[in-house]
């Protein structure tokens, strides 16, 4: 599927929520649900520093495309974690390049991505598509 | 008179809100305070009837600004009840205050070698600017230890005081944990050895009497906007033979008594430390502010914050998985809490959508943090227009939100 298409349906399973509480129990629940990253990724070399949560970032190359692996020390970061992995992981470097990633403002979270939240998720897509950059680099050299 | 907090809410229009559709609790007061009518009211009267660059014209307005300027130094010396008036310097606020001490008093008096002597509880704003300060000098910067309770190690404080020790730098009190720090044994202590003591007072002055004399203290400073005056106005107090000695800090207008290409000669106190034109409007604030909190009484503001800390305190220990971090047996209005499983960032969030603005984070204390072992935490800080109902919906929204997380 492609990122348009994942972003699209993020912000349709978000439309059936009334209010914010059962809003923030969905990300809670995905928080939950974040595929655990192995140990050895979670060291200080893939630590994307805020001041409020910490928040960890590996990236894989496989046949063409780049495999994210995230985690945090805060359950509603991860949940925004799991959104932006299940929307950019599996994806080409150029699609990453590319996205917008409109969805989160969509869906009303545009708040934990301000600069200034310092929860190490804008830091964390400015990685997610720095890794991207390099990888298509690096392949571009092959 | 009689200290009624629903009547003095009314001072304070930006209380009167919600936020996400929720009555707004603001819980936020050792970041900053909440301005009451009169100084609101005082900053535009200043620019809509005598704004003017104050000192040097002859004309009416830049006498009327002058003259209130000059007032609010007079109203911060006797609040404080410095000395002269000459003792009292503006500033931005207090880490501009720390700031001008730092690098001012570091030139003329640290040399390579020398020591500075600070607490483990400090703000980053009393620790960097010694920091630089030392690596400019060749200096060492050297940190009293902090207990597990939140008290300063009194022990360790009187070993590592010096011969080499210039100056000693102390919270008044913690923002992160709320202890009130001992400041006027501590002085006694370094004085009798001969060594200055800098106290960084921007979470006590309003919060209890300050008396500079009393303490002895030889630097105090602190901010207006955390004592209900606006931001960016600050006051340095500094005893007259610490300021005489001391070069200037910055360059420019007003600091000067002559200037040629070839020598500048500088102006007495105050002047010598306030370079540039003046921030008028906010100081005119900070008297208002300053009569504003007189006019309810210093003793009557204590007592009500002390009340709503036991009540608060009581409460959050009543609920389960939540960890009060600084137990010192006196404290400030500020209760600092983690929970044992839930990040603060996650609770802080939701409280938020409850209406509820406390601080979350390691309260630009990061080396309180890491000596807890913790990365950051919850804070809720009390101010006059707090109310025993608003630390019952922290307390409600606190069990919701820990709920939606179990």
């Amino acid at each position: 599927m492609s990122i348009r298409d994942l972003e699209e349906q993020i912000v349709g399973e978000f439309m059936v929520f009334d209010d914010w509480m059962d809003k923030y129990n969905h990300i809670i629940e995905m928080g939950k649900d974040l595929p655990k990253i192995e140990d050895k990724f979670k060291i200080d070399n893939n630590l994307i520093p805020g001041c409020q949560s910490r928040v960890w970032l590996h990236a894989g190359f496989e046949e063409g495309k780049v495999f994210f692996y995230a985690d945090s020390d805060a359950v509603i970061t991860k949940g925004i974690i799991n959104l932006l992995i299940r929307v950019l992981s599996g994806q080409t470097p150029d699609e990453i390049l590319d996205s917008k990633l409109e969805f989160i403002d969509r869906i009303g979270l545009k708040e934990h991505l301000s600069p200034t939240r310092s929860n190490g998720l804008t830091s964390m897509i400015k990685q997610m598509k720095l890794y991207a950059l390099v990888i298509k680099t690096k392949n571009g050299e092959n | 008179m009689i200290f009624d907090v629903q009547k003095l809410r009314v001072d304070f229009p930006i209380l009167n809100q919600q936020v996400h559709g929720k009555p707004l609790v603001y819980f936020d007061n050792a970041a900053t305070t909440q301005k009451p009518n009169d100084v609101i009211g005082s900053i535009s009267d200043y620019y809509n009837t005598y704004n003017s660059n104050i000192h040097r014209g002859v004309h009416f307005l830049s006498q009327k600004a002058t003259n209130a300027y000059e007032s609010v130094r007079d109203t911060v010396r006797k609040f404080i009840n410095a000395e002269h008036r000459h003792e009292i310097i503006f500033t931005r606020g207090t880490t501009e205050s720390i700031n001008l001490i730092a690098t001012s008093f570091g030139k003329k008096f640290l040399k390579p070698g020398d020591e500075v002597l600070i607490s483990w509880m400090e703000h980053h704003s009393n620790i960097v600017p010694w920091q630089m300060a030392c690596e400019e000098r060749g200096a060492l910067l050297k940190v009293i230890p902090v207990s597990d309770k939140g008290d300063i190690e009194t022990d360790s404080y009187l070993k590592l005081l010096n011969e080499k020790t210039k100056i000693v730098a102390i919270t008044h009190v913690s923002n992160a944990l709320g202890t009130i720090v001992p400041v006027k044994e501590m002085i006694a202590t370094a004085h009798s050895r001969n060594i200055p003591v800098l106290v960084d007072g921007a979470q006590a002055i309003s919060h209890q009497q300050v008396d500079v004399r009393d303490l002895d203290a030889d630097f105090y400073c602190f901010s207006g906007h955390k004592m209900y005056a606006p931001m960016g106005i600050g006051i340095l107090y500094g005893k007259e033979k610490w300021l005489e000695e001391m070069p200037p800090y910055q360059g420019g207008g007003e600091m000067i008594q002559d200037v040629s290409f070839v020598r500048t000669t500088y102006n007495e106190l105050p002047f010598k430390f306030e370079a540039g034109t003046p921030n008028v409007g906010d100081a005119i604030g900070l008297e208002k502010a300053i009569n504003y909190i007189l006019s309810i009484g210093m003793k009557e503001i204590a007592k009500h914050e002390h009340e709503l800390l036991t009540y608060a305190t009581e409460e959050l220990k009543r609920i389960n998985g939540i960890r009060i971090i600084g137990n010192s047996d006196n404290k400030a209005a500020v209760i600092s809490f983690i929970h044992e499983t839930i990040h603060p960032y996650d609770i802080g969030t939701i409280l938020d959508q409850l209406g509820i603005a406390i601080r979350t984070g390691n309260h630009c204390a990061q080396p309180l943090m890491d000596r807890y072992g913790i990365q950051g935490t919850m804070r809720a800080s009390f101010a006059l227009y707090n109310t025993k109902t608003e630390i019952d919906i922290l307390y409600n929204s606190l069990l919701r939100t820990i709920k939606m997380f179990s």
